[in-house]
């Protein structure tokens, strides 16, 4: 896999190679108080960068290529995953997966967007962007998982539904809209996990749920940066300036009650260790779940309606 | 693309054309040229006395349009957005809404309320493009699912008019929430099994269609609106061709199933009348 490095990772990849040479070249020298100094500036450069991160560096992380994707997670989580495919309308939409599968032996329905990881795969995937079909086999799962009792876990990581002439033949708005009152209504727990990319409508058609998890890394806002900046700014040149405006971090929107819980990574990004990344959103998942469970389905649907009602902020 | 550069004109109406008419008396039909006396064109309901054109109007005409006189008690007029990012680009949100208010005379982009349609109790809420492009933020959300809890409570069909150039930029993640918002207090007013009727009008865009405006027990369109999810610049840049004629218009949106009915503006009050007759 082709490693790619963001800017404001370069200096800590070169001091950790740097680190790796003198060990490697360390055999029968005495030069372990030097890698002690270099382990410890590669700690505290880490430190540094990754505290101090701006918006617009996290969606750059957000949408790192060697990023855990939505099926990644579900392999690294669950087990017996059996994938579903189709809307049973028009098509399998492959920018949206989901299936049966365990999760620490409870059983649930778990779906998400799904992007590619390289060119071929994200033709195939495209890029993550589904089709009105996407959302409808998204909501025939549901409906299914609704039917026998299961839980539902949605992962969250798209650019956007995808702006096709076909997609809006096939009625990309009144997929979405439909999306959103049914999940409103689901008499099983959902929960969502913004795992990467949270854009706008194409996001929250599978974004309705009793409990919004986002990873640290993660954005979510009703528009890109970039789109943003084309239209408020009229060029493509103030993505940073729009992330910033658009506070579309975990850290902004907690406090704003748009998501319940940052689901922290692994230190540098979720990329940098998959497995530890999966087992910490698995453990948050579970602490969710297990409380959902417990709540009786007219209670749970009265509750998510209400906790969206709450989002918001006018005067009178 | 003729319907494409028509649109473009309809967002930003030609002012010198309308210098060269005395008075302010008289109006340009934007698709046939045609000039029309205002009190006429009022009198025909906003809609083009020769090529039926329906111009772009905002929630005081339709209320005047399909409310028995005076019927109509607004709900949360002096509502407005607490801007709560501290949203800034070239100008400061806080002052956009500002301006916009001082502008428009409205709070923000809808208009709620109860009225009367031929004496029949109906809970209304119709959208003003005028006001940021009847953008849906805070407050567009916040009064209109305060409208459907209004609507069940009372037993009151619900009736929503859209305009709407979508969710809005400036409060974010919380713009993208109102469609959550709605579409779950539709889905209460659906349980309790009370009418939901939306009317498309030109032009409902973005995720004010991917949320509300798409979930009409009926789905009413006024001809030609534009209407759809992404937009039409957006889905040609997308697919590097250009778009066919009459894409996204309400004959388009009739033709692959997703309105009911195409209504001209002069015939809104009775369709609606009709249906509410049956339906409730
Ligand atoms: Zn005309």
């Amino acid at each position: 896999m082709p490693k790619t490095v963001l800017d404001f990772e370069k200096p800590i990849i070169e001091l950790e190679e740097r680190l790796e040479q003198m060990k490697s070249a360390s055999d029968g020298l005495n030069i372990d108080n030097e890698i002690k100094i270099i382990e410890e500036k590669v700690r505290t450069l880490k430190e540094s960068v990754y505290k101090s991160l701006t918006r617009w560096q996290r969606v750059q992380l957000a949408r790192h290529p060697d990023r855990p994707y939505t099926l990644d997670y579900i392999y690294m989580m669950t087990e017996n995953f059996i994938e579903l495919h189709g809307d049973r309308y028009f098509k399998d939409d492959k920018a949206i997966v989901g299936g049966l599968a365990k999760i620490e032996g409870y059983k649930v329905m778990i779906i998400g967007q799904q992007k590619g990881r390289d060119t071929k795969s994200n033709l195939y995937r495209n890029f993550g962007m589904p089709n009105p079909e996407g959302y409808r086999k998204a909501l025939r799962l549901m409906k299914t998982a609704e039917k026998f009792n299961l839980p539902v876990i949605c992962l969250l990581d798209t650019p956007g539904a995808f702006p096709g002439l076909e997609a809006e033949e096939r009625g990309q708005a009144e997929a979405i809209a439909r999306n959103l009152l049914e999940m409103s209504r689901l008499k099983v727990p959902i929960i969502v996990a913004i795992i990467g990319e949270g854009a706008s409508g194409g996001a929250l058609g599978i974004g309705v749920g009793d409990r919004i998890l986002m990873l640290e890394n993660g954005w979510y806002s009703v528009i890109s940066p970039e789109s943003c900046s084309s239209i408020l700014w009229r060029s493509w040149e103030y993505k940073e300036q729009a992330a910033e405006a658009l506070k579309l971090t975990a850290h902004d929107l907690l406090p704003l009650k748009v998501i319940d819980k940052i689901v922290p990574e692994p230190l540098g990004g979720a990329h940098k260790n998959h497995q530890e990344a999966a087992d910490l959103l698995k453990t948050y998942i579970l602490s969710e779940l297990k409380e959902l469970i417990k709540i009786k389905p007219d209670k749970l649907v009265s509750a998510r309606v209400e906790k969206f009602a709450q989002m918001g902020a006018y005067t009178e | 693309m003729a319907w494409f550069s028509r649109s473009k004109e309809n967002i930003a109406p030609d002012t010198k054309k309308k210098e060269d008419m005395p008075d302010g008396l008289w109006e340009k039909c934007p698709d046939c040229g045609e000039i029309i006396n205002k009190k006429q064109l009022e009198n025909n309901f906003f809609t083009c006395i020769k090529c039926d054109y329906h111009f772009r109007i905002g929630s005081e005409q339709y209320i005047k349009i399909l409310l028995d006189k005076d019927s109509f008690k607004e709900m949360d007029r002096k509502m407005r957005s607490a801007d709560p990012l501290e949203f800034e680009d070239t100008k400061r949100y806080k002052d956009r809404i500002d301006s916009t208010i001082k502008k428009t005379g409205l709070y923000d982009a809808v208009k709620t309320g109860t009225g009367k349609i031929n004496s029949r109790e109906v809970a209304l809420g119709c959208m003003d493009f005028g006001f940021i492009g009847g953008s849906m933020g805070s407050v567009v959300g916040e009064k209109l699912a305060r409208l459907a809890v209004k609507a069940r409570k009372n037993k009151i069909p619900l009736i929503i008019i859209s305009s709407s150039g979508g969710a809005r930029m400036m409060e974010g993640a919380l713009s993208l929430m109102q469609m959550a918002k709605t579409s779950g207090r539709l889905a209460e007013l659906a349980d309790a099994k009370i009418p939901y009727i939306s009317i498309l009008t030109d032009p409902t865009t973005g995720g004010t269609t991917a949320s509300y405006a798409m979930l009409g027990d009926i789905i009413i369109a006024e001809p030609k609106a534009l209407i759809g999810f992404a937009g039409p610049r957006v889905i040609k840049q997308t697919i590097g061709k250009d778009l066919p004629e009459g894409f996204q218009r309400s004959e388009f949106l009739l033709e692959h199933g997703f309105v009911d009915l195409i209504s001209h503006r002069k015939d809104l009050k009775m369709n609606l009348s009709n249906i509410l007759d049956i339906l409730m």
